[in-house]
């Protein structure tokens, strides 16, 4: 009858086909179970547990890591749709502990404080999916190489300023567009230029040591050489040359705080939206999440949106992302 | 032929393009559209309900705009013996009954299959899984299950057509299918053989 010895966890197609089911949807930063049954109820197609939301991140400053698994385990207890968990980007000791758990999704996020300056984790290795951030094209292709399964735009976290989104799903777009144009040798020099960033390690310890330049056949990141990793971002870059975009699901994130910001990121071609500080530092979370799931789903319906944004009452105060220092711009971790 | 997918939430473009594929191997001319809104349904041949959460999609289909709602419509088609599929969330929301997750959640159901279904019966996505199905007038099939419902009670009038370990994973009533898993994640290798078996579905 069933063939058990071919039954299969984990693998590409089941965690890629996980983000697929969320399209259309909204995902919701909660920290605690109460806040997660108000999402629920607004109609998330998730939501995405947190120890602090990333306005209060930003307050608070010092290390900002996973939350406490007890805190993830009450919302998973409370809700009946995927929870998903922050990591720090390249933690593989977090992602594990929250694989272990059984999260329905890790986000390897830069709104954490960073825990490796060199690489992100290798995400094949794992049976969750993972979902990664990114500014541009080679960011977004590099995480959808390590085995990422959704790709959400960075944005400027716990800003309430949708800016940095739009930037972002902008230059991901044209940076598509373009690809599509090119003839394939092209496309390999791309493919050189985007797997750079794989060097930065080994570079520093050539240099440090007086070796000689690394080769193709150098290895880089876990056990892929330099070659293997430009073979592999081509493949990626040739999949989205040939479908004309990214071959995972797209969201956009990053200071998304109305409906019609939201309405607006879907307009832009995101499969859908991560509202992180927009809900639950507004004056009244269960109207904003009810009103953002909705601008979501008739985004190109503006007398629905427009609607939905009456009376909503205080969205989140925001910040003005250009009078932000270097320090304080969360898309500058993890390229 | 006209085939419409509920375009509300979930893997919509999966089933467009699987349901276009196999329209192309069996030679049966016409379109597929993904849609939002009332109106089109009921100027459908067939409709599809994609895999999402039950809860985001039943909420919208069941919403009147204007005097319409979808649910009436694929409610009506199903009626007139055209092909109505469900999969993962689809079969949730195409069943009569549901579990203490449907209750507690108020989702609304279509009550097409005279089945009761349980939610996340195999666990969280850790637990989701792929393996090859003996489907019933189709032959094996490669089924992936994500975070998947199963069958728990099966009505006198509803046919099995797929078992996974002690579950029903795959049910037909007329013309109205239900599935756990998704087939039309499988379109991307070229494996239409379940959008083939529904598109023959119709009770004309």
């Amino acid at each position: 009858m069933v063939e058990l010895d071919k039954l299969r966890f984990g693998t590409e197609l089941i965690k890629r086909g996980f983000a697929k089911m969320q399209k259309g949807g909204v995902i919701m930063d909660v920290t605690n179970a109460e806040q997660a049954g108000i999402a629920e109820d607004a109609g998330a197609v998730a939501v995405m547990a947190l120890h602090k939301v990333p306005a209060d991140i930003r307050t608070a400053g010092g290390v900002a890591r996973m939350a406490d698994p007890k805190k993830i385990q009450e919302i998973m207890d409370a809700v009946t749709i995927p929870v998903m968990a922050k990591v720090r980007i390249g933690h593989v000791a977090e992602a594990k502990a929250l694989e272990a758990i059984g999260v329905d999704m890790i986000d390897e996020s830069e709104v954490l404080t960073p825990a490796d300056v060199f690489f992100h984790i290798d995400k094949r290795k794992f049976t969750i999916p993972f979902v990664c951030g990114a500014r541009n094209l080679g960011e977004a292709v590099r995480r959808i190489w390590e085995g990422a399964a959704m790709i959400r735009t960075k944005g400027e976290a716990g800003t309430g300023n949708v800016v940095e989104a739009v930037k972002h799903m902008r230059l991901i777009s044209k940076a598509i567009y373009e690809l599509r144009k090119m003839q394939k040798e092209a496309v390999y020099s791309v493919a050189e230029r985007f797997a750079e960033p794989y060097c930065k390690l080994a570079d520093s310890v050539i240099e440090d040591m007086g070796l000689k330049n690394i080769t193709s056949n150098t290895v880089v990141y876990e056990e892929y050489t330099l070659a293997d990793i430009v073979e592999g971002i081509y493949r990626v870059l040739l999949e989205i040359k040939e479908l004309g975009r990214l071959p995972v699901v797209n969201f956009s994130a990053g200071g998304i705080a109305t409906p019609a910001d939201a309405a607006f990121m879907m307009q832009l071609g995101a499969d859908g939206v991560f509202v992180g500080s927009g809900i639950f530092k507004s004056s009244n979370p269960p109207e904003y999440a009810r009103a953002i799931v909705e601008a979501v789903r008739h985004y190109d319906e503006p007398e629905i949106v427009a609607e939905v944004s009456k009376g909503l009452g205080e969205a989140m105060k925001g910040l003005d992302v250009f009078k932000l220092g270097d320090e304080e711009r969360l898309q500058e971790r993890g390229v | 032929m006209r085939v419409a997918v509920v375009g509300v939430q979930g893997d919509v473009e999966e089933h467009v393009l699987a349901t276009k594929l196999a329209m192309k191997k069996l030679g049966i001319e016409g379109d597929v559209v993904a849609t939002r809104r009332p109106g089109v349904v009921e100027r459908s041949d067939a409709v599809i309900l994609p895999g999402g959460e039950s809860t985001t999609i039943s909420k919208l289909i069941f919403r009147n705009v204007g005097r319409k709602n979808m649910a009436e419509e694929i409610i009506s088609l199903a009626e007139q013996g055209k092909p109505v599929m469900g999969t993962c969330a689809g079969l949730i929301l195409l069943s009569k009954y549901g579990d203490d997750q449907v209750e507690r959640t108020e989702t609304k159901l279509l009550g097409l299959l005279d089945v009761r279904v349980k939610r996340n019966a195999f666990g969280r996505q850790r637990e989701s899984f792929q393996v090859p199905l003996k489907f019933k007038g189709v032959g094996t099939v490669e089924a992936v299950f994500i975070r998947a419902p199963a069958v728990v009670e099966v009505g006198r009038n509803v046919e099995v057509l797929a078992e996974f370990e002690r579950y029903v994973v795959a049910v037909r009533e007329g013309s109205v299918i239900g599935l756990a898993f998704h087939p039309e994640l499988n379109a991307e290798f070229g494996d239409t053989k379940i959008h083939e078996y529904f598109l023959n579905a119709s009770l004309d």
